[in-house]
């Protein structure tokens, strides 16, 4: 099981574990993470499960997707350069225990 | 502030996003989430597509239980509501009633059923559970007729060829898609379906369903053990309708997505309203207007009047390795401008109104947020700029 630590605005933080292969997004869903919306359910297409990898775990998580860049400049808050679209990072063995935050909208 | 009781009747994706925004704006009185479906409300698009091929059921689920408890939300799953008496303001389900303060109508869709010989041999793909039947069908070789050219025709299409099943697709329009996009899309796709080895006819729709497979208007026999009824659906207004409120093509609502009661909603699939660029009315089926409707309603609900409904529609479609992406709204007679392989660009009277593109979500994104402004850049302005989105 992989950790991930999901820091809310309001500073919540809910602890979940995933698979490998799962993505963060899928994993803030199925535990009911409010900070996470995924509209389109990992398709790609909404910009609406922005996260911000925390800086210690920030080159772990890998480049952005082909397409995330442009989907994320429609990010409703600010994107900076630890955004990512929390459903294209997919949970592999060296991040557990990755911690992200959350924005304090998506939509 | 608002602490009346919500019910809303349909637990689908935009009946779940009405009550999760009627509590995030700060609706303080009881909410009601009724669903005749069985289990947790759960996300449709993947059925067509990532789900046939990995089955995971588990992952279309829109949130977790505890989340229902956590937000005071009181999701009733597996119960239909039978009638809406508007007078006493209660909903009845069985021998049970329920009264509302407010009630917002997310009922949803169903399979069109074409009056078809044998049509009750096909499969249809509109739930999970129809979802997991034709996973099931599909785990040997089959040899699979596809009643409908739309989205979910292509997708399951595209999902069975990539399984090496043979398909065929019978679409009594002259091109795939062509309710929704333009004909140069179509041609796209057609070429590419083709090129997948799907066997399209065009123009040629099912008039029986036998016990070998299916007959085409042309009097062509199709050999199939597997057909998929995907041409298209009707929304599910009853309900609204023997209430006494005006159903044309969907529940009719106002700009603020109200129908004649003032009491009541309608959103999503189910809900026939103003396109606010075009002022023709239209019915949605896409999450993105089951779900900008609900947060539409919830805000109107808790904090009182809003602005008119004016979000700009969004859609896609996955097929093979292609990722189609709408956005806006192309009215009846739009025309086409064509720029390279990936993007098709639509007008209305001049002005444009859509923009299709395959695997470009870069002028997607372009065309959501331009078409979103107040003034959309006209067919000259376009011109000038040599059709590039990305000069705005
Ligand atoms: C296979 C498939 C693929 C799709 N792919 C895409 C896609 O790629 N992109 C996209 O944007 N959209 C897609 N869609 C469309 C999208 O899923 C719908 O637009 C969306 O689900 C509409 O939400 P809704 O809440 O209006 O209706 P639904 O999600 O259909 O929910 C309506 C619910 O109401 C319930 N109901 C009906 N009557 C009653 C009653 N009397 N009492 C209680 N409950 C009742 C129904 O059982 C149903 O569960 C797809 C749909 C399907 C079927
Ligand atoms: S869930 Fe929609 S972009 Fe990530």
């Amino acid at each position: 099981m992989i950790k991930v630590t999901f820091i809310e605005h309001d500073g919540t933080e809910t602890t979940a574990e995933g698979d490998h292969g799962d993505s963060v997004m899928s994993l803030a869903v199925a535990q009911g993470v409010d900070g996470i919306v995924a509209e389109c359910g990992g398709g790609m297409m909404c910009a609406t499960c922005h996260c911000y990898v925390d800086d210690a775990w920030f080159g772990k998580t890998g480049p952005r997707s082909e397409g995330e860049e442009d989907m994320l400049e429609s990010a409703v808050t600010e994107v900076k350069p630890t955004s990512r679209l929390s459903c294209q990072i997919t949970l592999s063995d060296d991040l557990d225990g990755l911690v992200v935050r959350l924005p304090e909208v998506q939509v | 502030m608002s602490d009346g009781h919500v019910v809303i009747v349909g637990a689908g994706q935009g009946g779940l996003q009405a009550a999760m925004s009627l509590r995030q704006e700060g609706h303080a009185g009881p909410v009601t989430l009724i669903g005749a479906e069985d289990g947790l409300p759960y996300q449709r698009p993947p059925l067509s597509k990532d789900y046939l091929k990995t089955g995971q059921a588990e992952k279309l689920v829109l949130r977790p239980a505890g989340f229902f408890d956590r937000k005071a939300i009181d999701l009733r799953t597996g119960i239909k509501v039978d009638a809406v008496d508007r007078a006493a303001k209660r909903v009845r389900m069985g021998d049970e009633t329920l009264a509302f303060d407010t009630l917002i109508l997310a009922t949803g869709t169903r399979n069109l059923i074409p009056p078809i010989a044998g049509i009750s041999r096909a499969l249809g793909l509109r739930t999970l559970a129809d979802a997991q039947r034709l996973r099931g069908s599909l785990t040997r070789p089959r040899r699979v007729a596809v009643i409908g050219g739309g989205f979910i025709g292509l997708e399951f299409a595209a999902v069975a060829r990539s399984f090496g099943h043979e398909v065929h697709i019978a679409e009594a329009a002259p091109r795939l898609m062509s309710r929704v996009v333009s004909p140069e899309m179509s041609a796209r796709f057609r070429a590419k379906h083709e090129a997948l080895g799907t066997r399209l006819h065009l123009g040629n729709g099912v008039i029986e369903v036998t016990e070998i497979g299916v007959v085409l208007a042309n009097g062509m026999e199709i050999v199939a053990d597997l057909v998929l009824l995907a041409a298209g659906v009707r929304p599910n207004t009853e309900l609204a309708e023997a209430a006494g409120l005006t159903v044309d093509n969907g529940v009719v609502v106002d700009p603020f997505l109200r129908t004649a009661d003032p009491h009541i909603y309608a959103l999503g699939d189910c809900c026939a309203f103003s396109d606010s660029r075009s002022g023709i009315m239209v019915r949605l089926e896409s999450v993105q207007a089951a779900t900008d409707h609900a947060r539409a309603i919830a805000r109107t609900i808790v904090n009182g009047h809003q602005a008119p409904y004016a979000a700009v529609p969004w859609f896609w479609s996955d097929q093979a390795d292609w990722k189609l992406q709408i956005a806006g709204l192309a009215v009846p007679g739009a025309t086409s401008v064509t720029i390279g392989e990936d993007t098709v660009l639509r007008f209305s009277a001049d002005r444009l109104s859509a923009v299709e593109t395959i695997n470009n979500p870069k002028v997607h994104m372009k065309a959501r947020k331009l078409l979103a402004q107040e003034t959309v850049p006209t067919y000259s302005d376009l011109a000038a700029r040599n059709f590039d989105l990305a000069m705005f």
